[in-house]
């Protein structure tokens, strides 16, 4: 089977930091496709592109509620819709490593295809004309470059609290496979039968379940320390064997 | 979906431009069959031309739906897997065979070679209604297109306004067609009318697949939005929202469900018994407003599941 690189995502240990947005950004802004525009960056209605996004959702009622922090970016499905509406073929699944990519120079800007993403996790570029979105840092996971441990998606690269994994969900002993096998990851609106290559690890509760036998002393079976009998009195002490 | 206006006219301008020129060949085919008289000199090939002109307004309305026009000639590469791609060009090849079949009547009237290239012509306009509705129909989240019903009504809305435009032109240049002409549009209209209440009927009843809970995979009864990642706006809260109230939705589907259907018919009624073509063009008129109503309409009624992702700012 062909390799399908991709995100795992740990809901349960993002904290909504954003600091996969403000690199992701920073390093795709800055790379030779170009800059991803922004628009009033300072002013009172900033918009620009970005090709991923921490938003916050709120399960539950309160006093009851849990807040889940959800980071949102391209899922580079395995049947992408996005793909085969494209007029042009600018968008494309690469078939050596499963990576949807845009080509921003057949692009013609006719936004057919962000129509055609159930997840909206495409943005056009409002100054270049041409649709964009996550590229997995295609740019930067083949960079023989860079030492072999920052061959990874810049998001990847940021998280504080490691809760974005990378790999090939197709290589059953990876640790992005076996992330999701161990601990319940899910795919994104599986209705739609676009199976996703990203997966999403669901929020757990930890917790310790402490067993009967396991408050009491096994080696003391018969509570003997409870049947010392307590010293009279008047018994000597340490203080009247002690000076100070 | 936010209505482009672009696509709103590309779509209404090509579909009376397709149905002007059925209603040409029909003209031709009837006259062949002996219902009617040929219709005298220029008739066929002025008509190809208003054909055109409708046609071309359509093509170049669909420029402006592209933010890069100059690479527009790649969009015909992905025929295979794109109805775009087939419409981009099924459109042209419409418009050759219209011209030609104009230009055969020009030249050399009604023979042979006018019957093929209609048949053709009608083939290829037949097929371009089948591309433009597939276009829409061919997405599935967006429930209320995934349906035969967008291609039934794209075509008959098109049939429809065509065939009135074509009874304005029997009345301006050959009134023995015009009573025939006018039977025919109102058979259109009133198909379409009957296959647009029973998408709105079918609209009406869709329950959205995808929910919050698919949204992010928790399954939990109460989900509420916090925070959607950024303050400003963005394309994905732009693109995908009409930003208008339900009043002003259910007003906008009132006015064409009025200027496509019954005004029209009526004023095919007073213009076919007073036999006034002006009459009858501002039938056309009022039609073709109600036609960009209901395109509008088409659009902003069109629920994207990716706005579950953007119900709150912060």
């Amino acid at each position: 089977m062909s390799k399908q690189l991709a995100l795992v995502i740990d809901l349960n240990v993002c904290v909504g930091c954003h600091a996969c947005v403000t690199s992701c950004k920073e390093w795709n802004t800055s790379g030779e496709a170009g800059s991803l525009s922004d628009d009033n960056p300072y002013g009172r209605d900033p918009t620009g592109t970005f090709f991923n996004r921490v938003q916050t959702f709120e399960v539950g009622e309160f006093p009851n509620t849990q807040t889940v922090h959800f980071p949102k970016s391209c899922l580079h499905c395995e049947d992408p819709p996005c793909v085969p509406v494209c007029p042009t073929g600018a968008s494309y699944k690469r078939a050596e490593d499963g990576i949807v990519l845009v080509d921003y120079d057949k692009c013609i800007g006719c936004k057919y295809c962000a129509w055609a993403c159930p997840y909206g996790a495409r943005e056009i570029d409002e100054h270049q004309k041409v649709m964009k979105k996550c590229t997995l840092c295609v740019d930067r996971i083949y960079d023989e470059l860079l030492p072999p441990a920052d061959r990874q998606p810049a998001c990847v690269m940021a998280c504080p609290t490691s809760a974005r994994l990378f790999g090939d969900v197709h290589d059953p002993e990876s640790a992005v496979s076996q992330a999701i096998r161990d601990s319940g990851g899910y795919a994104l609106m599986p209705e739609w039968g676009t199976h996703p290559a990203n997966h999403y690890l669901p929020r757990r509760k930890t917790e310790i379940t402490l067993h009967r036998d396991e408050l009491e002393r096994v080696d003391n079976p018969l509570k003997i320390d409870g049947k010392l009998p307590k010293p009279d009195i008047r018994a000597p002490s340490l203080d009247d064997s002690t000076s100070w | 979906m936010r209505p482009a206006f672009s696509v709103i006219f590309l779509t209404t301008l090509i579909g009376a431009g397709q149905g002007l020129f059925i209603a040409l060949y029909v003209t031709e085919l009837g006259a062949l069959l002996g219902a009617w008289a040929v219709p005298p000199g220029p008739y066929f090939a002025l008509g190809c031309a208003l054909s055109l002109v409708l046609l071309g307004g359509g093509l170049l309305a669909s420029f402006f739906h592209l933010g890069r026009p100059e690479r527009a000639w790649r969009s015909a590469a992905m025929w295979r897997t794109s109805w775009l791609s087939r419409e981009v060009i099924a459109l042209p090849a419409f418009m050759a065979a219209v011209a030609a079949f104009g230009l055969a009547h020009y030249l050399r009237g009604a023979g042979d070679l006018t019957l093929a290239l209609g048949a053709a012509g009608l083939a290829l306009g037949l097929l371009l209604f089948v591309c433009t509705g597939m276009i829409y129909a061919c997405l599935p989240f967006l429930q209320e297109w995934h349906t035969p019903l967008t291609i039934i009504n794209y075509t008959l809305f098109g049939c429809a306004s065509g065939f009135l435009l074509g009874t304005v032109w029997a009345a301006a240049h050959a009134p023995a067609l015009v009573t025939a002409s006018a039977l025919w549009t109102a058979a259109f209209t009133l198909a379409a009318l009957v296959t647009r209440l029973a998408s709105l009927a079918r609209n009406a009843r869709l329950k959205p697949k995808s929910t919050l809970q698919t949204a992010i995979g928790v399954k939990h009864p109460r989900i509420a939005q916090k925070s959607e990642g950024f303050m400003g706006g963005s394309f994905n809260t732009r693109e995908f929202f009409h930003a208008r109230s339900f009043a002003s939705l259910r007003a906008v589907k009132w006015a064409f469900l009025l200027l496509v259907f019954p005004v029209p018919l009526t004023l095919l009624a007073a213009g076919v018994a007073l036999s006034s073509w002006p009459v009858l063009a501002l039938a056309f008129a009022l039609q073709y407003l109600g036609l960009l109503a209901e395109r509008w309409y088409f659009f902003a009624q069109a629920r994207h599941p990716q706005n579950l992702y953007y119900q709150a700012i912060s």
